[in-house]
């Protein structure tokens, strides 16, 4: 993609990344994926393997974990897939990140109504912050990414941030967040409007109000 | 059988047709990119829209949706035309307007497609996509801005030429074909996807900015670099040929080449015999016709030998035979000496396309992928038809497929692992595959002849038992009795006085010390180093020849450009000759010629499967030792035409020994 960061040079990663193996909590992972499918279908687990090793590739650098070619060589070998066939599905998903990121992947939606309720606010912050989209910044905490729709849009704006979504956030929420997770705190995940706790309706119940109590039989009503 | 209408026409249609299938028996054009008769359905170009009732009422992919009863399917109404102009005008958008740069232009399905169901305008007002090149190896030149992801190439890797290297990466728009890591495919047959491409993203990078189709002479011939016998199509333009294509014939070659075949016509102008040459002084001097004549006059004592290389075509051997006798001719110049008394035990009786209905193969010294790469890929093929199982006896090499490796020790053959025995008690078809290289240790002919028998490999309309040449002229050869008792050694022990090399670049010269050597033959190589007397003679492309391939099939091919120089074509070389050493042969044209081989070899006078009958000569069936190696061991250099190709020189520099080359800067 346009703003993706370059990938390393190959020397470099082979010679980094060239004897990766699972760590044994992480095979057993594996294997417990692998045992979900039928013999010889083995390779449906390719997505859960390829987590798997980025989250042990993040272990080990310290941050959010990426996907080197010879790791991404290891998973095929793991699973007996061709090459081609593993690294198509990690070049399609965005899960799976194939430059090395910072400790925090912030992926901020800038689909439609994300759009419109202000996440061009969220990118202000991160980027007075000094996140540069498609960059990881000098200390090596933050990368920023544009993506589209995460499926949070009750809750819009929104960003995820490793594996945890901070939704309905303004400028002034999300530089709280950065600074937070910048100081090694956890910032309190999910919504962050105070009194609300996901995504039920903000200030009370526009509709369905004999619902908010109790159950309530509408069939007789219609 | 369903019955179908097509705008309204009536017709029954196999079980199992598509829509589109369906379209095209009742005589209707259906424009597609992605759908190809030889490979998977994908129907991710969507050009294929037709109407379909019942059905969503909406266009419908034809390619990948089953004819049924009673469907009516309409390609001629509005629907399907505003349809076939939408997905045109998406695949446009990022398509470059580069069409008078384009290798392509002239013989692009875009282009063609565009014009007969486009638009004729874009509302597309944006910038292009744009894509970079990828390396697809130094036959495949890539303009990937061009690909509209059809995946026909993809799908090709995998599922003909048995590599899974060739991918699509990203999605979306950002959606791209590459190789794995953009290295070169590894494959012998990675010149097809040139032709499968139906954009210029694809194009020959030895043929770029050559020429334009429409210039271009058509004449059909037959491939020589393997026993194969591809149905190939040279274009050429004045004396030269740009390049070679495959034909179709489900028979042969279905519609694939290898990339020898495809491109080592380049070498068909470099390093030719142009003029005669005579040996004096230990050093080569050009001659004229009648004093390099004279000088084999003077050794001339009413025979000779005649050792016939890979690659000659029936008419020169026949010439030769004429002239020289019938008792001291040979061609397997490498010093094979199997028994041929029988052609059926060394023909390849199962047929090439009889080999894809085979359920349990096992090859014996045979690297198929390297020796007939278009056998290669019909095992690939029975594999997946009928769940064939492969076992071979011989060094573990990559054949494209699974395969039970036997260990590379003979006696396999006599003593059978219980796995293939029992696999061969139970097959319906099973299939024994001799290489010819493995022909060169003692006893595996009849081993395998007793393997044969043993198991019977040859049962009611099946003939499992086949023998795998590599030499285009073999079977040919062995059809006019190129074949002495015990060999090209037993031939040079008789010590002739005079010898003529057709072409063979391959025999051990030090053999023949004491002979006089006259080469006929096209290219300065192994042959004309060694020869007392050159004669010019005509490649495959300048002469047309006739042809036995493997599995005893007689075709012909026709002459596409002149001979350079004084080169002439070797059958009226030999009767020129004849003139001169006072035994005039009979024949003034190529036609008489064909019509006297003919009368001698009668198969050789029709086109087709010549049938051999099947008869076993007893042979000793001991054997001992190991399979050591293979016979090629550079698949890019086997012949004359090949070593002589600047192309294939760089594809064995790249793919067989790993050289790296930079790329010019630009």
């Amino acid at each position: 993609m346009a703003d993706s960061a370059a990938i390393p040079n190959e020397a470099e990663t082979s010679s980094k990344w060239g004897s990766f193996a699972f760590a044994p909590e992480y095979k057993a992972k594996a294997d417990m994926y692998i045992g979900r499918y039928p013999a010889g279908r083995q390779q449906s687990a390719v997505m859960a393997l390829l987590d798997l090793a980025q989250r042990q590739v993040g272990e080990e650098t310290q941050t959010q974990g990426w996907l080197p070619v010879p790791v991404i060589e290891y998973v095929s070998g793991y699973l007996g897939m061709p090459y081609m066939r593993t690294y198509e599905v990690a070049t399609f998903y965005t899960m799976y990140n194939l430059a090395p990121v910072g400790r925090y992947h912030v992926q901020v939606c800038g689909t439609t109504p994300c759009m419109l309720r202000g996440s061009d606010d969220i990118i202000a912050a991160c980027k007075s912050r000094g996140l540069l989209k498609g960059a990881t910044t000098p200390d090596g905490m933050f990368t920023l990414t544009e993506v589209e729709c995460m499926g949070n849009c009750a809750s819009a704006p929104m960003v995820q941030i490793n594996d945890d979504n901070y939704e309905d956030l303004d400028h002034s929420s999300m530089t709280a967040i950065l600074k937070g997770l910048a100081e090694g705190k956890q910032p309190k995940v999910g919504t962050q409007l105070p009194g609300r706790h996901t995504v039920e309706p903000y200030g009370g119940a526009t509709t369905l109000h004999a619902m908010v109590d109790k159950n309530h039989d509408y069939r007789g009503e219609y | 059988m369903p019955k179908v209408t097509v705008d309204g026409l009536e017709i029954e249609v196999p079980q199992g047709a598509t829509v589109l299938q369906a379209c095209e028996m009742a005589g209707k054009e259906i424009p597609r990119f992605c759908y190809h008769e030889r490979l998977s359905i994908a129907g991710n170009c969507r050009m294929c829209l037709v109407e379909v009732a019942p059905g969503p009422p909406k266009p419908q992919a034809s390619c990948a949706l089953p004819a049924t009863e009673g469907q009516i399917i309409r390609t001629d109404t509005l629907m399907v035309k505003k349809a076939r102009e939408g997905v045109m005008e998406f695949l446009l958008i990022n398509h470059p307007l580069d069409c008078p740069i384009c290798d392509q232009g002239g013989e692009c399905d875009l282009q063609d497609q565009s014009v007969a169901f486009g638009r004729g305008a874009s509302r597309f007002e944006e910038n292009k996509r744009a894509v970079t090149e990828k390396y697809m190896g130094p036959l495949v030149k890539t303009v990937m801005t061009r690909c509209i992801q059809c995946t026909r190439c993809v799908r090709f890797a995998q599922e003909v030429a048995g590599i899974e290297e060739v991918g699509a990466i990203g999605r979306g728009e950002n959606l791209q074909i590459t190789t794995y890591l953009e290295h070169a495919m590894q494959s012998e047959l990675s010149g097809n996807v040139v032709d499968l491409c139906p954009v210029g993203a694809l194009t020959s990078k030895p043929y770029a900015f050559e020429a334009r189709p429409w210039e271009l002479k058509k004449t059909p011939s037959i491939d020589v670099m393997d026993a194969v016998g591809t149905n190939i199509r040279l274009d050429s333009r004045g004396r030269a040929v740009f390049r070679a294509l495959p034909r179709i014939n489900d028979d042969v070659n279905e519609e694939w080449a290898s990339d020898k075949t495809r491109h080592a016509v380049d070498g068909l102008t470099h390093r030719r015999l142009d003029k005669p040459y005579i040996r004096k002084d230990a050093k080569l001097v050009a001659a004229s016709w009648a004093e390099a004549f004279d000088a084999i006059k003077a050794h001339w004592t009413g025979e000779a030998a005649v050792v016939a290389g890979d690659q000659v075509d029936c008419e020169t051997m026949f010439a030769a035979r004429e002239l020289a006798g019938a008792s001291t001719l040979e061609g397997r110049q490498t010093g094979l000496a199997y028994d041929t008394s029988s052609l059926s035990a060394v023909n390849f009786n199962t047929t090439i396309a009889g080999i894809e209905n085979a359920d349990v193969i096992l090859l014996v010294g045979s690297d198929l992928r390297r020796e007939a790469p278009l056998v290669n890929t019909r095992i690939q093929k029975a594999m997946r038809k009928c769940g064939a199982k492969v076992f071979a006896i011989g060094p573990v090499t990559n054949l494209t497929y699974q395969v039970e490796w036997l260990g590379d020790d003979l006696s396999a053959l006599t003593k059978l692992p219980k796995l293939l025995s029992d696999a061969l008690k139970s097959a319906e078809r099973p299939a024994i595959i001799v290489g010819g290289g493995a022909l060169r240790y003692e006893g595996v002919h009849g081993a395998a002849l007793a393997l044969a028998n043993k198991y019977k490999l040859v049962r009611y309309g099946w003939n499992g038992f086949n023998v795998l040449h590599f030499a285009a002229a073999r079977m040919g050869g062995l059809m006019l009795g190129f074949a002495h008792d015990g060999g090209i050694k037993a031939l040079a022990a008789k010590k002739p006085k005079l010898a003529f090399f057709l072409g063979a670049d391959e025999a051990d010269y030090g053999l023949f010390a004491e002979s006089f050597k006259v080469y006929v033959g096209h290219h300065g190589d192994n042959g004309a180093h060694h020869a007392d007397v050159i004669l010019p003679g005509a490649a495959y492309s300048e002469k047309s020849g006739t042809y036995v391939n493997l599995e005893g099939r007689v075709q012909r091919g026709e002459r596409a450009v002149f001979p350079p120089g004084d080169a002439r074509e070797d059958w009226a070389i030999f009767r020129a000759l004849s003139d001169v050493l006072g035994k005039r042969l009979p024949f003034d044209s190529l036609d008489a010629l064909r019509a006297e081989m003919a009368k001698a070899v009668p198969a050789l006078g029709v086109e087709g499967l010549a049938d051999y009958g099947w008869s076993e000569p007893s042979l000793p069936s001991d054997v001992t030792g190991k399979i050591v190696d293979y016979p090629i061991k550079d698949f890019y250099l086997t012949n004359a035409i090949c070593r002589a190709s600047e192309t294939m020189q760089k594809c064995s520099a790249e793919l067989v020994h790993c050289t790296q080359f930079l790329e010019a800067a630009e």
